[in-house]
Parts: structure tokens; C-alpha cells; sequence
């Protein structure tokens, strides 16, 4: 986000000072803890998705399978699974698959439910009621639920997976576009390109959105998170990334079957990889709302 | 309205975009003549709006259909499973709602000191984990290296109530630590709008014992908001079912519908997925019920 894209657009009492609006978040979200923790460890596994197989030891689809199932050694020091990968180096690389699907599904979500929000909340009436009743059905259905009758209907793929996310997660943000839409039309500004006979497109599109990025952005980040915890669970209900790939949970979904038998080191790594993934991005999206809400 | 809108995508799901059902059952080699004698044996050869109005007025009077698979009616597996899933989420319910409660009104009452950072930072962060991973790390620590829990929900045939509760605890903790963040999250923001309150003030000011102003003036308006949370988790607890369910190969109304699902048995999967729409109804207007019965603005609105 640049500091000199919009400030024409946003005049608060902090136009005065020196710094502009959106400096003043990102002067906040640096000072955050929070924040910086939870960015920290998204960078780790986005730093690991793009180059982690030039670092990793071994070739995380190579087995071998005189070593399969070894306990975690100096050789291999998170084991290898039941075909003899080498666990470290595929958890390394099994960032990959699961930091596309879940922005793309959310960047998804976000379009279609900003220009979704963005309708609804200008025109109001009786396009608002009805399409608001609907999104509120359909909010109720479980993400798990929706994703199985899309997989049924349309087979397994990356695609569906995102679709699925994307669409599911759309009438949420459409509700916070929503209500941030119908404070901002009483103003004066969207009075005025009214006055100048601008359309009603240009009004939304041009005049309304750029003065409700704020809370389009953290329910993004939010979102992301949700997203992130969806893929893995379908990946791990067999649906969407499928194999080879590395994915955390496609992994564990391949070798909980044998955990009875004490062979703890195929699962638990990408259990914790999945667990602070998800936790550093709640945390990311804690510390932008925080900066945006101080 | 919800309902609706599941039926019609359950239906559209299941019967439309597969496309030909016959030949998804019998596969890409079977003869033509057998695919066609098989649509019409199953009545999906007649027009859409005929199926999807037999369908539903058949399901609302207990004929939930013939399983593709077991050729056999629907609603025995339907009904089996939903006991099944209703006892594991009975389970997480009777143990998350007073100790989600509980922390959230311990977390409000030690606002900003280290139990109450301790109690939200601890909810926030098992809230946002998915089911399985709490799961996996759940069946780890108590199955695999305690060897307290048994790892499968499987108990043995005509085993006892508390033999049953003994394999029900370990699969029942991810789903209490998914909604423990959430139910303590909304207690401990409806215990601090509620201590803050202008009623609570005068409760204090007139001199009654700060134990009496807690238990009848704050407690009673701050869990108002809470019981609403819980209802709306339904849906996330039935989502959680499948999971948990698969995970811990479990047979109830979410391994039902999976397994459905990966098989391609459509009735099966449309009756499982409408039941849980009912369920979901059904617990939505409970709690509409215990919100206006709790609230006396609400039930003395209404009477008036």
C-alpha cells in the first residue's frame, strides 16, 4: 500500500500533520507486536514455498523405501513417511500448494463480495432485501458442506477448491462492504457526484470505494485466515490439492492411518507447520485490524 | 430460507451436474440399454422440476430415497448416524458451553491482568486451528503417547454409557477447543459491556454484596449474546463433524455424507445433508426460544 495513492481521498484531521492516513497505519502496524510476529512467520513459509527445495536436503517426492518410516535422526531430522520422503524437506516444501489456493480463494472472495457489497449497499431496498436474505442463508450452510456437493458435482481440482472458498466466504465480505456502503452514500461527497450527474457505477466504483479500502483490507486479512484453515481441512478430507504434492494436510490425511503404530513424526510436523501457519496469519490480521481501529 | 436454498442446491448438486447418474453408477463400459433402464428405474429421466417436487414431498414424509450403493431405503443409515453424531456433539456441548462460559467471565472479571490475557490469547489461538490439526496433536499427546484414549471411536458392541463417554472424549476435544475460543470470546465481552454498565453501578452503589450484583444483575444480561453464538456454531460444529468423524472413524452423520459423497450415493448424500439443515433449523429456533425466554424486554414485548 503506497502512501501517496489516495490522500486526496481521505481527509481526516490527520491530513494536517505530516503523515498521511494510510502512513499513520503503517507507522502503527510496524510498532505492533503482534503484527510483526504474525508477518514474520507468513514470510518464513512464503520465503520456504518459493525457494525452499534449493535448500532442503532431499527431494521431497524422491522415496526410498529402505528407509521408509525411519524415526527422526540426523540424517533425516523429522523421519521419513511410509514410503521413505523425507519428512523435513517435504513439510519445507509443502507450503507451496496451500499459500496459492488460499489467497487466490480470498482474493476471489474479496471482488465478489466488494462489488457484491458495494450494489447492495447503494441501492438499497428492495435489491438489498432480497439479495441480503440469500446471502444470509447461505452463509449458514457450512463451507465443508458446500465444497462436498461442488466436488461431487464438478470432480476435484484446485480450481473448484478456490471457487468453492472464494464464493462461500464472498457474502461475508459483502456484508461488511454493506455496511460500511450505507454510512458512507449520506455524506456529502456521494451527494455531490450525485449533483454532477455522475452514474451510479461511477459513484460505487470511483467516489464510494476508495473510502471503504479500510475495512475491505482487514476483513481480507481475516478472511485469509479462514481460507487458509478451509484448504487445509479439504486437502486433508482428500478433496483438491491432491498428490504427489507435498501439501501439510494431504499428509497427514496419507499417514494418520498408521499412527497407531506409534510412527508420530509423519503427522505431527505438519500439524505444527498448518498450526503456526494459521496462527501467524490470525495474528497479521489482528494487528491490521488493530491499526485500523485505534 | 436457509432450508430451502440447501434443498435446491442439494438437489441441483447431487442430480443435475453429474450429469448422467445411470452411467456415473455403471461406469463408461456398460451397454446403453442398461444405463437407460437404470435412469428410469431411479426416475431421473422425468423432468427437473417433477424430481426435485417428488424428492421433497417424499423426504417430508420419511421416505428419504434408495441408497445407489447398499440398495437399500436412506433412512435407517440417516437416523443411526445422526444418533451417533448427536452423542459426540452432546459431548462437546455439555463439556464447552460451562467451561467456555466460565473462562469468558473468570477472563472479564481479571480484565487486562495475565489470567485474562491468558485465557483470550489461548481461546483465539485453538479457535483459529482446524479441527484435524488439533486433532492429529489431541491423539498424539493422549493416544498414541499417554495411551489414555482409545484413537478410533469404535467401542465395542452394546458397550455401556460411560464405556461409550470413554471413546467419546478424545474426538469431542477439538470440537470443544474450536468453540471454547468463540463462546469465551462473546461471555467475556458481554461480562465487561455488562460490568460497565450503568445497572451494575447502582447495584454497587446501593450496598449490595459485590458476589449478589454477579450472580443476578451482571451474569443474566451478559450471557444473552452468548447463547446466540452458541446456536449460530451449529453450522460450524456440523462442518467440524465431518472432519472429526472422518479423523476418527466414527460413524455418524459427517462420515455418512463423506463417505456418500466419495461414492457418488447421491440419495444418501442429499437426505444427510438435508437433515442436517433441519437440525441446524431446529437448534437456530431453540435458541430464539431461550433468547426471549432469558430476555424479559423480549417476552414482556410480546405479551403486550
Amino acid at each position: 500500500m503506497s502512501a501517496t495513492d489516495t490522500p486526496a481521498n481521505l481527509p481526516t484531521p490527520d491530513a494536517a500533520t505530516q503523515r498521511s492516513p494510510w502512513g499513520e497505519v503503517l507507522h502503527s502496524l510496524l510498532r505492533s507486536g503482534t503484527f510483526l510476529t504474525g508477518l514474520g512467520i507468513v514470510l518464513f513459509w512464503i520465503v520456504c514455498a518459493l525457494f525452499g527445495e534449493h535448500f532442503v536436503p532431499y527431494d521431497p517426492l524422491a522415496d526410498d523405501i529402505i528407509n521408509a518410516l525411519a524415526p527422526p535422526s540426523a540424517e533425516h531430522w523429522f523421519g521419513t513417511d511410509q514410503i521413505g520422503r523425507d519428512v523435513f524437506s517435504r513439510v519445507i516444501v509443502g507450503s507451496r500448494d496451500i499459500l496459492t489456493v488460499a489467497p487466490l480463494a480470498t482474493i476471489l472472495a474479496t471482488i465478489a463480495g466488494t462489488a457484491l457489497g458495494l450494489l447492495i449497499g447503494y441501492f438499497r431496498g428492495i435489491v438489498d432485501d432480497v439479495v441480503s436474505r440469500v446471502l444470509e442463508a447461505f452463509m449458514a450452510i457450512p463451507v465443508v458442506i458446500i465444497a462436498l456437493l461442488a466436488i461431487v458435482a464438478l470432480g476435484t481440482s484446485k480450481i473448484t477448491v478456490i471457487v468453492v472458498i472464494g464464493l462461500s466466504f464472498a457474502p461475508i465480505i459483502a456484508r461488511t462492504v454493506r455496511s460500511a456502503v450505507l454510512a458512507e452514500r449520506e455524506l456529502d461527497y456521494v451527494a455531490a457526484a450525485k449533483l454532477r450527474h455522475e452514474g451510479a457505477l461511477h459513484t460505487m466504483f470511483v467516489e464510494i470505494l476508495p473510502n471503504v479500502i479500510p475495512p475491505i483490507l482487514v476483513e481480507t486479512t481475516v478472511r485469509l485466515g479462514y481460507a487458509i484453515f478451509a484448504v487445509a481441512t479439504l486437502s486433508f478430507m482428500g478433496f483438491g490439492i491432491q498428490p504427489p504434492s507435498p501439501d501439510w494436510g494431504l499428509s497427514i490425511s496419507s499417514n494418520y492411518g498408521m499412527i497407531g503404530g506409534g510412527f508420530w513424526w509423519t503427522v505431527l510436523f505438519d500439524a505444527l507447520a498448518i498450526a503456526s501457519l494459521v496462527i501467524g496469519v490470525n495474528l497479521v490480521a489482528d494487528g491490521v485490524h488493530g491499526a485500523f481501529n485505534d | 430460507m436457509t432450508l430451502f436454498l440447501l434443498s435446491v442446491m442439494v438437489f441441483l448438486g447431487g442430480q443435475v451436474l453429474p450429469g448422467n447418474v445411470g452411467r456415473a453408477i455403471l461406469g463408461p463400459f456398460a451397454d446403453q440399454r442398461a444405463v437407460d433402464a437404470l435412469n428410469h428405474s431411479l426416475g431421473v429421466d422425468r423432468p427437473l422440476l417433477v424430481q426435485y417436487g417428488s424428492w421433497i414431498w417424499n423426504f417430508l414424509h420419511g421416505d428419504m430415497g434408495t441408497s445407489y450403493i447398499f440398495r437399500a431405503p436412506v433412512a435407517p443409515f440417516v437416523i443411526d448416524a445422526l444418533g451417533n453424531s448427536m452423542k459426540l456433539a452432546l459431548v462437546a456441548f455439555v463439556l464447552v458451553v460451562p467451561i467456555g462460559i466460565l473462562g469468558g467471565v473468570i477472563a472479564a472479571l481479571n480484565l487486562n491482568r495475565p489470567l485474562d490475557r491468558i485465557i483470550s490469547l489461548g481461546g483465539l489461538s485453538v479457535t483459529v486451528l482446524p479441527e484435524f490439526v488439533t486433532g492429529i496433536i489431541l491423539i498424539l499427546i493422549f493416544g498414541v503417547w499417554l495411551r489414555w484414549l482409545p484413537i478410533a471411536a469404535a467401542w465395542p458392541k452394546g458397550a455401556g454409557f460411560f464405556t461409550q463417554l470413554y471413546y467419546l472424549i478424545l474426538p469431542s476435544l477439538p470440537l470443544f477447543l474450536v468453540l471454547f475460543g468463540y463462546i469465551a470470546r462473546m461471555a467475556r465481552s458481554g461480562m465487561i459491556e455488562a460490568l460497565d454498565s450503568d445497572y451494575t453501578r447502582t447495584a454497587v452503589l446501593k450496598g449490595l454484596p459485590w458476589r449478589t450484583v454477579i450472580w443476578r444483575h451482571v451474569l443474566r444480561n451478559a450471557l444473552l449474546p452468548t447463547i446466540t453464538v452458541i446456536a449460530t456454531q451449529t453450522g460450524y460444529l456440523i462442518g467440524g463433524l465431518v472432519v472429526i468423524e472422518t479423523l476418527f472413524r466414527y460413524q455418524g452423520i459427517g462420515s455418512l455424507i463423506f463417505t456418500a459423497a466419495r461414492g457418488k450415493d447421491f440419495p444418501m448424500l442429499e437426505a444427510g445433508i438435508l437433515t442436517i439443515g433441519i437440525v441446524y433449523a431446529v437448534a437456530t429456533l431453540i435458541a430464539d426460544f431461550l433468547y426471549s425466554v432469558l430476555n424479559p424486554r423480549i417476552r414482556l414485548g410480546a405479551e403486550q
